[in-house]
């Protein structure tokens, strides 16, 4: 927001000065002056051919996108299909104290807690590393290759991921199973996807495989910005390799390093959503993959528990924001902040 | 260029190596897939498949074009990826190139009406019951109307047109033309790289979705090939997947029931559901880079 209106400043100041003045008219004074506001109209109709491109899209964000907040209202509700929202009972927080109360609620906690902090302390630094790497590499075509590669998994649906990953891992043919036989350290093929003690790795490990590539095009791009002076006064120096990664590129991306890292905390309670529907699905797996997310999914959609699942779902949102807004003010100490 | 101290020859090594390796865990999945879907069935069932098929075969594939239901899915996601695609690009670049626009009135309010939906949403359930309650509750459309406008993209869209050289449209303007006129015919051919990086991270997701039609669709004929998939591989026997496939290939199942098994033909019916990505890739790598950069920019 801030940047869009330094840019509109600075064009403003291209204009003519009357456009300018009828530009200020018409955000600042017309809608507070009721004598303007005629001309306001007209001028709207004026332009309506204008407003006719916006239209479509606004309407469709109010019905698609603020229709459901309003519908959060149904957290408070003992909501009833017949009723709606306008005529349900109201219910006051007997539907998060329910949560709390709600015997899987510790556990859908810790895996949602658990999933997540893995997820930032390995899916989050790996495509950092991996440009670090690619930086290294001078051959360019093994590096565009290795880039091709990699980024594809990306562009893959869950549900072919975790077909992969059934695959690779099943007891009959699956690779894994193979290769770790072919080298001697198990004699039985291992049931990875029906055994809770490996869930967790499968679903760090498929994550990894499908995001590795792609989430490292940004940090590359960072990389290719740095001012090559940096490296040849580096060089003249006499610092090695593993030096200017450590001197002068790892602190040049920082910055983003800093904001995608608290865009991951604020999403500290989406823990996964289709790749744990997928490979969570066995019932012997739900104690480790039942995550707030599914957790609605499964009691709204599947249950038909419309105004508990809605709880769930607004205590969710309500702690993701607090979350981001902390990790905000922590990274603003630092002059990295988002806002 | 740079002299390789002998550290720094061990760590590009290292590094070498290790790429390598990640490009083989990344690349294998897609090769073992694809070598099961034609190695027979039954010979899968026996393990050991892994960089070759032991018994090559087509029948996986022939199952999978001859079974009605699987094409319909088929064509039914190109429908969707198609459609949905040209009307979502279509309504956010209009809207972006709106609000683009410094004269437009209210450009302001609805600026945040729009970016305050990246922030808050009404979530999974109350979104649910607004589809269910205005009919597109099993309707072809549901799958292309609520996710018409994507407001990250309208703004890619939107620092996109503000870069446009603005003499262009003022001399269009002086002889005379309208603001859809100069939309259609300047500002949209102007825009085709960003058109078309924002196409293919649409198409990518029409094609990939398989939640939505989960939730809201339940007559067979409406069902898209990704979601067609997840039940058939959810269902664990070959049987069991089986019954998800129409009487015609059932039929044709049961003759040659013992050269199959599900494995095989699940994996003919992914490979067939990821083929278009692969095929459309290589052409579009350049421009997705562009795109995410562009987004990223803003950030």
């Amino acid at each position: 927001m801030k940047s869009d209106e330094v840019i509109s400043k600075e064009r403003m100041d291209e204009k003519q000065k009357s456009f300018v003045l009828v530009k200020n008219d018409d955000n600042n004074q017309s809608p507070k002056t009721p004598k303007q506001k005629p001309s306001l109209f007209k001028r709207y109709f004026k332009q309506f051919d204008m407003q006719l491109l916006v239209i479509p899209g606004l309407l469709l964000i109010l019905i698609f996108n603020y229709f459901p907040m309003y519908g959060l209202v149904m957290a408070f509700q003992d909501y009833n299909i017949f009723e709606g929202f306008w005529n349900s009972e109201w219910a006051g927080l007997k539907h998060f104290k329910r949560f709390f109360n709600d015997p899987k609620f510790f556990e859908v906690m810790r895996n949602t807690i658990v999933l997540s902090s893995l997820k930032i302390l390995i899916i989050f630094p790996a495509p950092i590393i991996l440009a670090l790497m690619l930086n290294e590499v001078r051959n360019m075509m093994f590096k565009r290759t290795v880039q091709t590669i990699t980024y594809l998994p990306h562009f893959l649906s869950w549900v072919i991921v975790a077909g992969f990953a059934t695959s690779m891992l099943a007891t009959d043919n699956g690779s894994i199973n193979i290769l770790l036989e072919k080298i001697g350290l198990i004699d039985q093929p291992i049931r990875f996807l029906s055994i809770p003690e490996y869930f967790w790795g499968v679903i760090i490990g498929t994550n990894l495989w499908k995001t590795i590539g792609f989430n490292s095009i940004v940090y590359i791009a960072a990389i290719a910005g740095i001012n090559p002076q940096l490296y040849e006064a580096a060089a003249i120096d006499g610092a090695s390799r593993l030096k200017k990664m450590y001197l002068i590129t790892i602190p040049s991306i920082m910055p983003i390093i800093v904001i995608f890292l608290i865009l991951d905390i604020g999403n500290l309670l989406s823990a996964g959503f289709e790749d744990l529907l997928l490979l969570g699905n066995n019932p012997v797996l739900r104690s480790v993959s039942e995550v707030i997310d599914t957790y609605v999914y499964r009691v709204g959609i599947s249950n038909g528990l419309y105004s508990y699942a809605t709880a769930i779902g607004l205590f969710k949102a309500v702690i993701s924001v607090a979350l981001l807004t902390m990790a905000n003010q922590i990274a603003r100490r630092t002059e990295n902040s988002l806002w | 260029m740079d002299k390789l101290t002998k550290s720094d020859c061990l760590m590009v090594g290292f590094i070498y190596v290790a790429l390598l390796l990640l490009v083989f865990v990344t690349f294998y999945p897609f090769w073992n897939s694809l070598v099961i879907s034609f190695n027979s069935g039954q010979d899968t069932s026996l393990g050991g498949v892994t960089f070759w098929p032991r018994e090559f075969t087509l029948e996986n594939y022939e199952v999978v074009f001859k079974d009605k239901r699987l094409v319909n899915a088929f064509l039914i996601s190109i429908l969707r990826t198609v459609v949905g695609t040209a009307m979502s690009v279509f309504v956010t670049a209009m809207l972006a190139y709106g609000l683009s626009k410094k004269e437009l009135i209210g450009r302001k309010y609805f600026m945040i009406f729009c970016l305050l939906t990246m922030f808050f949403s009404g979530g999974l359930i109350p979104t649910f019951i607004l589809i269910r309650g205005i009919g597109l509750y099993n309707n072809f459309w549901v799958m292309i109307i609520p996710t018409l406008v994507l407001v990250w993209y309208m703004i890619i869209f939107r620092t996109f047109f503000q870069q446009l050289p603005k003499e262009l449209e003022e001399s269009a303007q002086i002889d005379g033309a309208s603001t859809w006129g100069i939309f259609l015919r300047i500002a949209l051919p102007l825009s085709i790289p960003v058109i078309a990086a924002i196409s293919l991270f649409t198409a990518i997701f029409h094609w990939n979705d398989w939640f939505l039609p989960t939730i809201y669709i339940t007559n067979d004929k409406l069902i898209p090939i990704q979601t067609l998939l997840q039940r058939i591989l959810n269902s664990n026997t070959a049987t069991q997947a089986m019954a998800n496939l129409d009487a015609g290939s059932a039929a044709h199942f049961s003759k040659m029931v013992t050269s199959f098994t599900g494995k095989s033909l699940s994996m003919a019916i992914m490979m067939v559901a990821t083929i278009p990505i692969i095929l459309v890739y290589p052409f579009v790598q350049k421009h997705f880079v562009k795109g995410v950069l562009i987004g990223s920019l803003k950030e």
